[in-house]
């Protein structure tokens, strides 16, 4: 049985955040989910994958988050409750559905999980996404830790059935990623595969600017009542005494109560609590603010609260001070923690508070992560600087590909958004007189480079276009999408042929190779390098499987390892333009340097044999020894 | 220096490793353990880069408080899976705070690649050792494979940690989180693992 299917205890389990909302979503009935993997989202969409066929609920991984939102907004709408879940920067993706969504509404609960990045842990931007929330008019809850995370998503589910919207559960990366204990509650009975009903009813579900009219009314009909229903709920509450205030939401919250705390401020200072973030209850905060002379607004990124905090007290005329971002209390950029909301209490109330010493330490060498042995990208990578060089400009997106921004690759140039490669490539190539050779994963093809494919044909854009297909989305932990091949159950046809796909977008020229044979992949680059000159859009598919990805499907035992022999002359070019990590520069204190692979990390992938003649295989016998 | 009024009753610990060092593993060790010992905790990861060759960082925090997160200068105890990345995560650490650290480097790929040298073992030592006197410095790969299984190293270091003395967490709590989180067929190699950590704290870290 899956873990997240063991029936109600009150003994608690360790749960990640993103696992409670798994878990409050069972426990509401929830039935069908689909979602884009997306840091610090991801285990949301995966465990419902994992526990799909045991819990008979549909799940399913969309090419994106806009489509994720209409698959699930149309079941919902069919009276099956339904979830999706993105990373802050998907519901970007998906907001012209969002947006109106909101008008048209739904039948059965759903929920939007959008999980915000504060500090870019595995983002492009930082961007606070409660403000699409007001922007749409849905209603947003925001838990602090995973067992609020499983409570606020059967309470999210409940607001959405009442109100016949869908409602936001936002949370942030150390929501999502934190673990602590969670009691489980009872599920409802397993059932059968979801079915729903559809009643015909398009002059409320078309939305011609007519019907828009009317549903627009409909909805701030319906925010009026949410507002009355954000004002009585239990989501938000106050903790302590005082005549000084702090008011703050999500996992700053947990920050508050340790600085309260450690500044001994439990009888000086009380805490507005919110949960429930839109509507904003204006009224709660007014009458927390009466009576106080200072308050601290203390939230992280935007002054979503604190602006709101200021227009109630200066509506309701009173005289109490407000602190937050506006001060520069609370800082805009990256995450909070306890310290830093120390310190701004300390400035702002006038209590006296010493930051810890923190140790200082040298200059050390950096370990940021790299593209992993044996990875087919580096191949790729490796060929196309041979043919295209320091010239060309190199347009990349986003993935494990991404990371060859690194030297010795040096292999991005330009990166906003998933699927920018492809239209930014476009775009240079019709204003500059340089090649262009644009870089996309075959996950994020899918999700957004398809239609810059299309324009690029249609508006005679002339760049080659390198899709790294690597048979899986590899970064956010090898999930499936339309054209996967490997599967637990071994090697299948695809759903989707991407090689049929993109020469059905017209493209002038197209090629598949295998990375990992490098003289063949230089000779067809060159063949499109020397045909550039020529209008239209060149593809070069470069297939080669994710080897992690590989070795968990197919449990494949590896072959060879590949060894330096004594003929190497030092010439370092394995280091200098390949980068693989399992190569090491030896530099004894006595004796000769030298170079060496470090068998326990080389994949015998070969590509470092191809460009050197002192590079030699090794067969294997059985098993690889050694270990990190 | 005199420290504000801390919360006394509550301990945070911060892990610290590289991808594909078992870390996170580790940090859900600990966090059963509290769980059946039934204090309260809390713990907060980082994904992502795992599988990538960067550094893996974690917390957990055990006791009387709420943020999962651990500011710098506020842990009280450093978990390093590996010696370079012990003394990086040192400004996490206050002078109190217990140190066990593992020798076994793994170079990063700029040291292998020439471009930066990697600092003598005996050097971050002294560095540690300087600002933070409670040190465990010991081969954790070494005793794993004494006990077993090098892949156990990172439960040698939670045996470390069990045998410190300085979590309020029974032995057989530590048995309960090494059933809870691991799979049946690899709790005999990791509970020889744990008990060679263990004895190592107990017999003073040497």
């Amino acid at each position: 049985m899956h873990e997240l299917l063991q029936p109600g205890s009150e003994r608690k389990q360790l749960l990640l955040g993103n696992e409670a909302i798994v878990r409050g979503a069972l426990e509401g009935g929830v039935r069908f989910v689909a979602a884009y993997p997306g840091t610090p989202s991801s285990e949301i969409i995966d465990r419902f994958y994992q526990l799909a066929p045991e819990a008979q609920i549909y799940v399913e991984y969309s090419v994106n988050e806009k489509v994720s939102m209409e698959t699930v907004a149309a079941a919902a709408l069919s009276g099956v409750k339904s979830l999706c879940a993105m990373k802050h920067v998907g519901l970007n993706v998906a907001a012209d559905a969002f947006m109106t969504l909101a008008y048209v509404g739904v039948k059965a609960g759903m929920v939007i999980v959008v999980a915000d990045d504060p500090f870019l842990h595995s983002s492009q931007n930082e961007q606070d996404n409660r403000f699409y929330a007001k922007m749409a008019g849905v209603p947003m809850l925001e838990p602090a830790t995973p067992e609020e995370a499983k409570a606020m998503t059967l309470e999210a589910l409940a607001l959405s059935e009442k109100y016949q919207m869908p409602c936001m559960l936002r949370t942030t990366t150390r929501v999502n990623h934190c673990r602590g204990p969670v009691a489980l509650g009872d599920l409802p009975g397993n059932g059968s595969p979801p079915r729903g009903t559809f009643t015909k009813d398009p002059f409320n579900l078309v939305v011609i600017p007519m019907v828009g009219r009317k549903l627009r009314l409909a909805l701030l009909e319906k925010l009026s009542r949410l507002q009355a229903e954000a004002e009585q709920s239990p989501l938000n509450f106050t903790v302590g005494e005082g005549k000084w205030g702090i008011i703050t939401s999500g996992v700053s919250y947990l920050y508050v109560r340790d600085a309260v705390r450690d500044l001994g401020l439990e009888q000086r200072v009380k805490v507005l609590k919110l949960g429930f973030t839109f509507p904003q209850p204006r009224a709660v905060m007014r009458n927390f603010l009466r009576g106080l002379t200072r308050v601290l607004v203390v939230e992280e990124l935007e002054p979503f609260l604190e602006e709101t905090v200021r227009i109630v007290a200066q509506e309701s005329g009173l005289r109490v001070l407000v602190g937050g971002k506006g001060d520069e209390l609370i800082p805009k950029a990256f995450e909070l923690d306890a310290a830093k909301v120390k310190r701004a209490m300390s400035n702002f109330f006038g209590v006296s508070y010493q930051s810890p010493e923190v140790f200082s330490i040298p200059q050390l060498p950096q370990r940021p992560p790299n593209l992993c042995p044996g990875c087919p990208h580096r191949a790729t990578y490796y060929s196309v600087r041979k043919i295209f060089g320091d010239d060309a400009i190199y347009p990349t997106d986003i993935g494990c590909y991404t990371l060859g921004i690194l030297p010795p690759l040096r292999m991005a140039d330009f990166l906003i958004c998933m699927g920018s490669s492809v239209a930014t490539a476009g775009g240079f190539s019709k204003v500059l007189d340089r090649p262009v050779v644009a870089f996309i994963g075959d996950s994020t093809f899918f999700h957004a480079g398809l239609t810059g494919l299309v324009n690029a044909v249609s508006h005679d854009h002339r760049f080659l276009l390198v899709v790294l297909d690597n048979g899986t989305t590899a970064m956010t932990g090898h999930q499936p999408h339309p054209a996967v091949e490997l599967t637990p159950q071994g090697k299948v046809q695809p759903k989707v042929n991407l090689e049929n796909i993109i020469r059905g977008c017209g493209v002038a020229r197209l090629a598949t190779v295998n990375p990992l044979q490098v003289k063949k992949t230089q000779d067809v680059l060159q063949d499109l390098r020397e045909h550039m000159h020529e209008p239209g859009v060149s593809v070069l598919i470069s297939k080669s499987p994710c080897p992690l990805f590989e070795n968990r499907m197919l449990s494949r035992k590896q072959k060879v390892v590949f060894e330096v022999d004594a003929s190497c002359d030092l010439c370092k070019k394995c280091l200098e333009e390949v980068g693989c990590p399992a190569f090491v520069w030896e530099q004894p204190a006595a004796g000769a340097s030298r170079i060496r692979i470090n068998a326990a990390l080389c994949s015998g992938c070969s590509v470092c044999a191809q460009m050197c003649k002192s590079i030699k295989p090794r067969r294997l016998d059985d098993s690889k020894g050694g270990n990190q | 220096m005199a420290r504000e009024t801390r919360a006394f009753d509550a301990v945070r610990i911060f892990f610290t490793g590289v991808g594909g060092q078992g870390t996170l593993l580790a940090t859900r060790l600990v966090g059963e353990a509290a769980l059946a010992e039934g204090i309260s905790v809390t713990m907060s990861e980082i994904h992502g880069m795992a599988q990538r060759g960067g550094v893996v960082e974690s917390s957990v925090v055990i006791g009387n408080a709420f943020s999962p997160t651990i500011p710098d200068g506020e842990a009280d105890i450093l978990m390093a899976f590996e010696p370079l990345e012990a003394l990086r995560a040192l400004p996490k650490c206050h002078a109190q705070s217990l140190i066990i650290a593992n020798t076994a480097p793994i170079v990063p790929f700029s040291v292998a690649t020439g471009q930066s040298t990697y600092p003598e073992l005996a050097a971050l030592h002294g560095l540690i050792k300087e600002k933070v006197s409670n040190l465990m410095w010991l081969d954790a790969v070494e005793l794993a494979r004494k006990a077993g299984s090098e892949r156990a190293s990172n439960t040698v270091l939670v045996g470390v940690l069990a045998g410190s003395g300085r979590l309020p967490l029974g032995k057989s709590s530590w048995e309960e989180a090494l059933k809870r989180t691991l799979a049946p067929r690899i709790v005999g190699i990791n509970r020889q693992a744990f008990e060679a950590g263990y004895a190592f704290s107990r017999a003073g870290g040497v």
